[in-house]
């Protein structure tokens, strides 16, 4: 096996802790505790340690970053070890003095998400009464500081139809970017898929709006879109291959090649409290496991498109296939893709499903599959 | 681009030596471009001062090649950042 490259990104998970209760949300079923997360000291070392490696672009995730009261401290922190600096938001916890002290601290850019186009549609999605308003007043606050925005719409079966106002909403924002981006079903989505999957028509319908507001909306606005995935013919290129571009730091130190990769039972992972991350990323048995090619059984392995979607999603095999090195079922090549297509039309089909939501780290219990 | 027109780095975009690659790499939002040589000496000279004419002919002088080519290879570079929304012209 050639030797891994160096990772260009970083998600850094500072907490699992939000206001909002997303029935999409990605992070995991079984969240960390408060009481388990990083210091900030600890989380300065994994910065410096990050740049050392490589990273160039830090993604401040959670959770909600900024139920993270030393998140001024961290922007700055990273900054000054030299990452590029990406807040990832509802905005919920952001007032107009910590977005001036984020400013002054160095911030490069903030992703802000987008539950829904309408506050009927946003607060319902987002389990938090006046939480759109609130956006709208932070998204105001983050124009007027000047700080680069990227608009996160995300979409599934409830809210696919608001998707030309949201690309609206993006350029009255003056946001620079959207991510149109399809509910993947990983973590709580999963539980979720009877009320959010989109339908065929949904799907294609999306296709079309994002093709047609690319042209027209050329120079102005850049639009980065996520397809549904089960409607789809080959697989999402995960993670851009298996521990060869990104890295994940959960709120606890766990380093994790992708946000989801702790579905997979017979994975270990490795703390930046017990091991330098740059021992992690290169020896760590996690990232090794799927890295490259070699471990791919066929049809993957003598597939043509082998190194252009790298086998798709090793948490959708475990999840779908049961087995975490098969094939990705949602690709046309895999044995269960048929199967998946008609779970979809189902999913997509069922009615009155309602919403389950995500719950607070180590507080409720976790609901019934 | 037009030779009046004047370049420049938005908020959010900024030119960096990437140290453990040992090349120049441009950060922009979620995003990190590797810069040849050639890419790095024209955004060295997007200062949001000078004009599109002034760098080529820059550029040119330094490097002692025609304006002409500079300016034809320069302005594709700088078009497709500006279509990212990585570059602004005034």
């Amino acid at each position: 096996m050639t030797k891994a490259r160096p990772p260009i990104a970083m998600l850094a998970e500072l907490t699992h802790r939000c206001p909002l209760s997303c029935p999409y949300c990605s992070n995991p079923i079984e969240m960390a505790r408060q009481d388990s997360e990083l210091s900030t000291d600890e989380w300065k070392t994994v910065f410096r340690q990050a740049a050392d490696l490589g990273v160039l672009q830090l993604h401040l995730s959670g959770g909600e970053p900024a139920t993270r009261r030393d998140l001024e401290e961290l922007v700055q922190a990273a900054r000054e070890a030299g990452l590029y600096t990406n807040l990832i938001t509802s905005g919920i916890g952001l007032t107009e003095r910590r977005l001036k002290a984020l400013d002054a601290a160095g911030l490069d850019h903030v992703q802000l998400s987008l539950q829904g186009t309408t506050p009927e549609m946003a607060d319902e999605i987002g389990g938090y009464n006046g939480g759109f308003k609130r956006k709208m007043q932070v998204a105001e606050w983050i124009g007027a500081i000047g700080f680069p925005l990227t608009l996160n719409a995300v979409l599934h079966r409830r809210n696919l139809h608001q998707l030309p106002r949201a690309l609206e909403m993006a350029v009255e924002m003056g946001a620079r970017r959207i991510e149109v981006a399809t509910v993947q079903f990983h973590g709580w989505a999963l539980k979720n898929r009877d009320a959010l999957m989109p339908t065929r028509e949904q799907a294609a319908e999306a296709t079309r709006i994002v093709q047609e507001a690319r042209l027209r909306l050329k120079g102005t606005l850049v639009i980065d879109y996520v397809p549904a995935d089960y409607h789809s013919d080959y697989p999402k290129r995960c993670m851009g291959g298996w521990g060869s571009t990104g890295l994940n730091v959960a709120p606890d130190g766990q380093v994790l090649p992708c946000h989801a990769a702790q579905t997979i039972p017979h994975l270990s992972f490795d703390s930046v409290r017990e091991r330098p991350l740059s021992e992690i990323w290169y020896e760590g048995s996690a990232f090794n496991a799927y890295r490259g090619t070699d471990w791919m059984p066929e049809p993957c392995a003598s597939c043509e498109r082998k190194t252009v979607d790298f086998g798709g999603c090793r948490c959708q095999a475990m999840a779908l296939a049961g087995d975490p090195a098969a094939t990705d079922p949602v690709c046309i090549k895999s044995p269960h893709h048929v199967d998946l297509q008609a779970r979809a039309d189902a999913h997509a089909a069922a009615e009155n499903a309602a919403l389950v939501y995500r719950t607070a780290p180590g507080k409720a219990p976790e609901p019934a599959e | 681009m037009q030779p009046a027109e004047i370049p420049s780095l938005p908020r959010g975009v900024r030119l960096h030596w990437d140290r453990v690659r040992e090349t120049w790499v441009l950060l922009a939002p979620e995003r990190a471009i590797t810069l040849d040589q050639v890419g790095h000496a024209i955004l060295s000279e997007v200062d949001g001062s000078r004009s599109f004419g002034e760098i080529t002919a820059g550029l040119a002088a330094k490097y002692s090649a025609p304006q002409e080519q500079i300016a034809k290879d320069s302005a594709g570079f700088l078009g497709a950042l500006r279509e990212r929304r990585f570059l602004e012209v005034a």
